[in-house]
């Protein structure tokens, strides 16, 4: 793929584009914000980023076709990067206030922190830990140690059907599926963009992968 | 894991970094962005802004530092003061803030909580609560830097903002802010006990031993910390505060070149090192 990749940041108006953005310009992609779901042929990589509530972003994406087009360049081998709730919407349904249909993308649903033992939202910074030995060398973690510190805001995350999709793994009272790789997807439910160097290395290494 | 996190509190007045006792006073002690570059490579787990004076004047330049901010620093960065509306939160968001922080707004529409966080996710708002001790033990939430009595009951108002759905707290303790003489240990323990959601304690850090029993004696989730993490890091930020108007705060204080001696010398990397030694995790 050429040097001139271009990225496109899905907006959906419900997502954090402007740090994602920021992240972007920092490690030298080339990237634009895109809500016009026939423009997605037009990029190399698309990053789904969101923050907010799972039912209401499906119905956005709903609303604009945003849905059938993502799952199409899916399907067409693009490599996608999905954040915090835009790696939530992959899976296949959530039980946020009420039962959701996401997109089917990575067998699995998203379920809720139990409030008992624990302070949700989860917000702090957390560990990461590869899921199985040497894992990571192939994806976007590739130069992240294990026990990497990555900054986390969510109540709710994600129950992967297949544990070979699960990329990392953290611990908020349970060990939990933290990130997902799957083919040409990588989704992550903490915010590289909010992760310091280290997080910035992640997007630099997706964009790196991307352009072969 | 459980991790605490360290959020240096940069108080802004016009141009500067500001910093008072009991929330008022305000010194001039620098360029807020400088501060902010120089703790997001420190180390620091977020970065809060407050702008203390919130002006509608002030407002464009606040959004400049915090657009610059954001192009450099990537944490997590918390805005507040002078936020009224649904619209005034989508301002700030799109300069580039992470989090929004209410206080006086959210006290006189509590509603503004819900409807915030239903449209910018809960994580997004940290509703602020500034208290004061009364004199039969309880507290009582303030506005206007402490300034203006409502009368509403601390612990009723935090379980409050937590039904409407805001994703943390942030809870100062005005008659402690500015002093070095340590949190007020009691009124962290009930706020933080009377909610789920993460608790952000402030107001008294003087040395690394308080924030050290800060998170031994409560379960707070974090703290802010500004007077003893801007004098230490005085000498090494250089760029000069913004001097062109006379009523932009008080000067004498920087011009005398004086220390503080109210609070410990200490980094933010040193004060991380010395939590994790005590088994108080944080990320490092």
């Amino acid at each position: 793929m050429s040097t001139r990749a271009k990225i496109g940041i899905i907006d959906y108006d419900l997502s954090n584009l402007f740090s994602v953005m920021q992240a972007c310009k920092y490690v030298g992609m080339n990237a634009e914000i895109v809500s016009d779901p026939d423009q997605f042929t037009k990029y190399d990589g698309l990053i789904f980023p969101g923050v907010g509530a799972f039912g209401a972003a499906m119905q956005n994406l709903e609303r604009t076709g945003a849905n059938q087009a993502l799952l199409e360049r899916v399907n067409a081998g693009i490599p996608l990067m999905g954040i915090c709730l835009g790696m939530q919407l992959l899976f296949s349904s959530s039980e946020e206030f009420g039962d959701h249909k996401g997109l089917g993308i990575i067998p699995g649903k998203i379920v809720k922190f139990s409030t008992e033992k624990l302070r949700v939202p989860q917000i702090q910074w957390n560990k990461i830990n590869e899921a199985e030995p040497g894992q990571w060398k192939t994806s976007p973690l590739e130069n992240c140690k294990a026990g990497e510190f990555m900054y986390f805001v969510h109540s709710f995350y994600a129950l992967p059907d297949r544990a070979e999709d699960i990329l990392s793994t953290t611990e908020y009272h349970q060990t939990y599926c933290s990130s997902v790789q799957v083919g040409h997807v990588f989704a992550c439910q903490f915010h590289p963009e909010k992760s310091g160097p280290k997080g910035l290395q992640i997007y630099e290494n997706w964009f790196r992968r991307l352009k072969g | 894991m459980n991790t605490v996190r360290i959020i240096p509190r940069i108080d802004i007045k016009g141009p500067n970094l500001v910093k008072g006792i009991h929330l008022e006073g305000l010194r001039v002690l620098g360029n807020p962005e400088e501060f902010a570059q120089f703790y997001y490579q420190e180390g620091a787990d977020e970065i809060m802004y407050q702008d203390v004076v919130a002006s509608l004047y002030e407002r464009n330049g606040l959004q400049d530092i915090i657009r610059r901010t954001s192009t450099n620093i990537f944490i997590p960065i918390t805005v507040g003061g002078g936020i009224r509306t649904i619209e005034d939160i989508k301002t700030t968001l799109r300069a580039g803030a992470d989090k929004i922080s209410l206080n006086t707004a959210a006290i006189r529409n509590p509603n503004l909580i819900r409807e915030a966080s239903e449209r910018f996710g809960s994580s997004t708002i940290v509703v602020a609560i500034e208290a004061i001790k009364q004199a039969d033990g309880k507290y009582l939430a303030f506005v206007d830097n402490g300034r203006e009595y409502t009368g509403v009951n601390v612990l009723e108002w935090a379980q409050q903002i937590q039904e409407l759905g805001a994703g943390e707290l942030l809870i100062t303790s005005v008659d402690k802010e500015g002093t070095g003489e340590g949190y007020d240990l009691e009124l962290i323990r009930q706020v933080a006990a009377s909610v789920s959601i993460p608790v952000i304690a402030h107001g008294g850090a003087g040395n690394k031993q308080q924030v050290g029993e800060l998170f031994k004696q409560t379960t707070a989730a974090a703290t802010c910390i500004a007077s003893m993490l801007h004098y230490s890091s005085l000498t090494k930020v250089t760029t000069a505060p913004a001097d062109h108007s006379k009523q932009e705060g008080n000067f004498d204080f920087i011009k005398k070149g004086k220390a503080f001696n109210k609070t410990e010398m200490i980094s933010i990397s040193e004060l991380k090192s010395f939590l994790n030694d005590q088994s108080i995790y944080c990320r490092i």
